[in-house]
């Protein structure tokens, strides 16, 4: 406890340190840039790589001198994956820090919430949640913007996938939080578009040990492919279970999978495994000519050394929404009506990592499915799916 | 079409074992003290970060990562009881339950602290394909975990009622005024209580890991399921504890097979409640007991 | 005459406060003590006054901002009607669950309402719409026509509500039923030979509590205009358990500084950022090792000795 107690004393000192040459250093105003993380809580899986990352990307930076010379800070808040608590540490961020946007909330519950606040205080908001609702209608959601593809490009990728491989019927299990409710709702839309047939549906809860009776129950309805929709624990216990009771089946994955993590704790067990995932966890195996692989390489490289963890896809929107803000601010100063604006019509044929993005006035997300590559766990190690 | 239902009831035993075993912690605190510790399912999760750090991180062998964890949960148990529990001498029973809670949250934050949030697994105790019984397939993990719960209950059963000890610790829940004329030393037979229960947690702990994952957030699931478990077979009764955590586990998983997975916690919570509201002391617990003792 | 005294220190309070604190952000925080006090306070009157402990709250609180959000935003019924329609609802639930509950003692009956809490909130996730993930755009609180937008109006409002149940709470407290109600909490045996229905007396105050958790869920779900399931989950209830616990159980003024401290505590707790969980847990654990009765009935018997000693 004693240990802990010093260092806490050592951060704030080195922290008020690095506070006071700051100042020194900078003769310039700060940009104060608001984020909204679910740190701790349900959804603290998504909230602590993006946290980090805007760790990472204000300290590289404040290194390299600021934007046009105005030291970037960042005020990071934990949502506590609610909505309540998102809604009083957004008021705080534009009442007392009085900052030029806001970048988050994590869920999409969570920026939800905030949209009525955000639209009054006419501040833009770059949500790191993947729901469709965020974002449109547009005409509602003149500031509301977010990185994450939608979930409906992660299934048409996958459906994509199962008509080229001539899968039918389908049995879905999808987590009862937010995120998986998403994806099923997302699934059962879009399945007759593509010829295909949900034939179970099933549930678990987010700290559920067994996921056994579920998969049985698809395996009787006939299915060709079961797939599952969560992050967490959940995915690997699933993948566990599948294996042990050699469904017989293909077992895809949403584009929640996309931590080596998981493959290490299903072992063996996560072989064959398929999912559609953003292309930063496969960076390594793009053609060198690819836009992103760059960016990829640079920003996957940076947050392990820096964390000594993988970012995951979930960083990434993080990171590509504090960039696009960052990227505003230098051309356009701190005005939050015209930092809107060029995210609205500057940022075309951008690349992120989560894809090249495209925002418009009628799409405030910018992606589709091209987003995602698909990808199968092989050896212990992520391969891209050719065909 | 038996295949299956065999299957849903292997999967619902998983579940019911990790229950049992839970539920079963709850039993001896209440039985030296009827306090609920609300922090028993940070014991459980204790059990199975540490044992992972032991074995995985540190790579020490099996059998000293398991006894180095029992050892470390179980101070860990005697620090909370003597620093909370012990100070608290004769205050009202729901503040001390509320100081569980509160002490649950200390755990969870040192644990976010030092393991992070990310989910933490390691090899079941052997290795190999799941047994096959008439096509429904069971881990073998869990009959480890099956084979501990039942050798636990033995030897609780034996120590509450075979050792001095052992009936001394009864004898301060139900009135220790009683027990202290008699010469019994009730501060230290509580202290002894909550080792007991950490060290009961952290085999849990140890022993599930390997089946269900664990990460630093997942003890209040867990304490409510065994809480629930140890309350449908009645509180204070250690066959209690894993009669209800099967009947549970098993209900959740016909629940989820015939009915809609969506709702398998909720039929199984409606039928404790039907069971409390006909046996207002569990399946096991004898109402003669419940209005003796306050709680 | 004391009790007058009380009264109006709290009404100045609440009054000056928004002409004290001029930003939005503190007087959020205000807003959410408010909600936070109402469910409190029902849970002191069942803890303090009528002896029982509940888990449940968080569900009542559900029904409450559920129903009157569904029905004002599907059905078009008027904010105020649908929060009256929701309390009704949430008491209806409260007369289901109290009955056989009632009869429980200690732990299990704990254990009913928290079972009670967890099947709401299952059927929020499974059956409520727009299920886990939640659902928006619900109406904010309007009288006859004026839509009330304004932080002050919702300040006023949800302090004004609980200024009006503290008074009604009290006035039930002192009157006959009241004084049952105490001959409950010290023994039941007791007052049953001495002639008072004690489990009708249970039941009352049972939907009692039920119905402040309901008028704050519903005031909840207008004011944010988005509502999910996880709000209203166990963890919740074990936060307003919490709140009770602190502020004192024994007296209606603790759940209301209890309220306010557990809702303003984590803010204040912001700065420690990742260690803020463990701070709070520290400090909950100090307060409840070192205030056992809670901090107003401390206070009080402080200020009861001290005025002893100056006189």
């Amino acid at each position: 406890m004693k240990g802990k107690g010093r260092s806490f004393w050592k951060y704030l000192v080195v922290g008020l340190a690095i506070a006071i040459l700051a100042k020194v250093s900078f003769a310039k105003e700060p940009y104060k840039i608001g984020a909204i993380f679910a740190v701790t809580g349900a959804a603290s899986f998504l909230g602590e790589p993006e946290k980090n990352t805007a760790i990472l990307i204000m300290e590289q930076i404040n290194k390299a001198g600021g934007i046009n010379g105005h030291p970037l800070e960042i005020i990071i808040e934990d949502s506590k994956s609610q909505e309540a608590d998102a809604v009083l540490a957004a008021k705080k961020l534009l009442e007392k820090d009085k900052v030029l946007a806001i970048v988050g909330p994590s869920t999409t519950g969570e920026s939800m919430a905030l949209v009525p606040i955000m639209n009054n205080a006419k501040t833009p908001l770059i949500s790191c949640a993947a729901g469709y609702g965020i974002t449109n209608p547009v005409s509602e959601r003149y500031w509301i913007f977010k990185t994450p593809q939608h979930d409906l490009s992660a299934v048409q990728a996958i459906y994509n996938h199962m008509k080229k491989k001539g899968i039918k019927k389908v049995g879905i299990i999808t987590i009862s939080t937010g995120f998986g409710d998403a994806g099923r709702k997302a699934l059962l839309d879009e399945a007759p578009k593509w010829g295909i047939e949900i034939v179970a549906d099933e549930r678990y809860g987010p700290k559920d040990s067994d996921m056994t009776t579920q998969l049985t129950k698809i395996k009787t309805s006939g299915a060709q492919a079961v797939i599952n929709w969560s992050v967490g624990p959940g995915q690997v216990v699933v993948t566990k279970n599948w294996h042990d009771l050699k469904l017989g089946i293909p077992l895809y994955q949403s584009h929640g999978w996309g931590s080596k993590k998981n493959i290490e704790l299903a072992g063996k067990a996560a072989e064959g495994v398929i999912a559609p995932l953003g292309r930063l966890v496969v960076w390594d195996k793009l053609p060198d000519n690819h836009p992103q692989k760059a960016l990829l390489k640079k920003y996957e490289t940076d947050y392990k050394e820096r964390f000594k963890s993988e970012p995951g896809t979930f960083g990434g929107h993080a990171y590509d929404a504090i960039m696009m803000v960052v990227e505003a601010l230098k051309k356009v100063g701190p005005d939050k009506s015209k930092i809107r604006d060029y995210i609205e019509k500057n940022i075309k044929n951008w690349p992120g990592t989560g894809g090249i993005f495209n925002m418009s006035e009628h799409d405030h997300c910018g992606l589709d499915m091209n987003a995602f590559e698909m990808v199968v766990v092989k050896n212990g190690d992520w391969e891209i799916l050719k065909d | 079409m038996f295949t299956v239902l065999l299957q849903f009831i292997l999967s619902g035993i998983t579940v019911g074992a990790i229950y049992a075993l839970v539920g079963l912690g709850f039993n001896i605190i209440y039985n030296a003290t009827s306090i609920i510790n609300l922090a028993q399912g940070e014991f459980v999760v204790m059990g199975g970060l540490i044992m992972w750090f032991f074995s995985q991180s540190l790579q020490l062998p099996f059998f000293t990562s398991i006894i180095l964890t029992i050892l470390l949960v179980g101070l860990i148990g005697l620090m909370m009881e003597r620093l909370t529990i012990n100070p608290l001498k004769n205050a009202d029973l729901l503040l001390m339950i509320m100081i569980t809670v509160a002490v649950s949250i200390v755990l969870r934050g040192i644990l976010m602290f030092k393991f992070g949030k990310d989910p933490y697994s390691y090899p079941p105790f052997t290795e190999g394909e799941p047994i096959v019984i008439l096509g429904a397939v069971i881990q073998q993990q869990v009959l480890w975990v099956l084979g501990i719960t039942l050798t636990c209950i033995g030897l609780i059963f034996l120590f509450f009622n075979k050792t001095m000890l052992g009936k001394a610790m009864s004898a301060c829940a139900v009135n220790p005024t009683a027990a202290k004329l008699v010469g019994i030393n009730v501060s230290r037979m509580i202290m002894l209580s909550f080792i007991l229960s950490a060290i009961l947690g952290a085999i849990g702990g140890i022993a599930i890991t390997p089946i269900s994952l664990m990460e630093y957030d997942k003890g209040p699931s867990l304490a409510v399921k065994g809480f629930c478990a140890a309350i449908m077979g009645g509180l204070g009764n250690g066959m209690g504890a894993v009669v209800g955590g099967f009947i549970i586990g098993i209900l959740e998983s016909l629940t989820a097979g015939y009915i809609h997975s969506g709702f398998k916690d909720a039929v199984a919570l409606v039928i404790l409640l039907g069971i409390l509201f006909f046996k207002p002391a569990g399946l096991f617990g004898s109402k003669a007991t419940l209005s003796v003792r306050k709680f | 005459m004391r009790k007058h005294v009380n009264y109006i220190v709290l009404l100045v309070l609440i009054i000056i406060f928004p002409f004290l604190i001029k930003d939005n952000y503190t007087l959020t925080i205000g807003i959410f003590a408010g909600i936070n006090s109402l469910v409190a306070m029902g849970l002191s009157l069942l803890m303090g006054y009528a002896g029982q402990v509940s888990l449940g709250q968080a569900g009542f609180y559900g029904i409450g901002a559920y129903v009157s959000a569904i029905l004002a935003l599907k059905f078009g019924v008027p904010v105020v009607l649908s929060a009256i329609v929701a309390a009704l609802v949430s008491a209806f639930a409260a007369v289901l669950l109290a009955i056989p509950a009632l009869k429980l003692k200690g732990h299990y009956l704990a254990v009913a309402t928290l079972g009670f809490g967890e099947i709401i909130y299952i059927i929020l996730n499974e059956l409520g719409p727009g299920g886990p993930s939640g659902f928006g755009d619900i109406p904010q609180v309007s009288f006859m026509g004026y839509k009330m937008t304004g932080q002050i109006s919702y300040f006023y409002l949800i302090w004004g509500i609980v200024f009006i149940l503290i008074i009604f709470s009290y006035n039930i407290i002192n009157s006959r039923i009241g004084r049952a109600m105490r001959a409950i909490h010290d023994t039941e045996t007791g007052s049953s030979a001495m002639g008072v229905d004690v489990s009708a007396l249970k039941i009352k105050i049972f939907i009692l509590s039920a119905v402040y958790a309901s008028i704050a869920g519903s005031f909840y779900a207008h004011y944010i205009t988005f509502i999910s399931p996880t709000t209203f989950s166990l963890f919740h209830s074990v936060l307003i358990l919490t709140m009770v616990v602190i502020g004192g159980a024994s007296n209606l003024f603790g759940a209301v500084v209890g309220a306010i401290i557990i809702t303003v505590l984590p803010e204040a707790l912001r700065k420690f950022e990742e260690l803020d969980v463990l701070v709070y847990g520290l400090i909950l654990t100090f307060s409840l090792l070192f205030i056992r009765k809670g901090i107003v009935p401390t206070l009080l018997q402080r200020l009861k000795k001290k005025g002893m000693a100056n006189a």
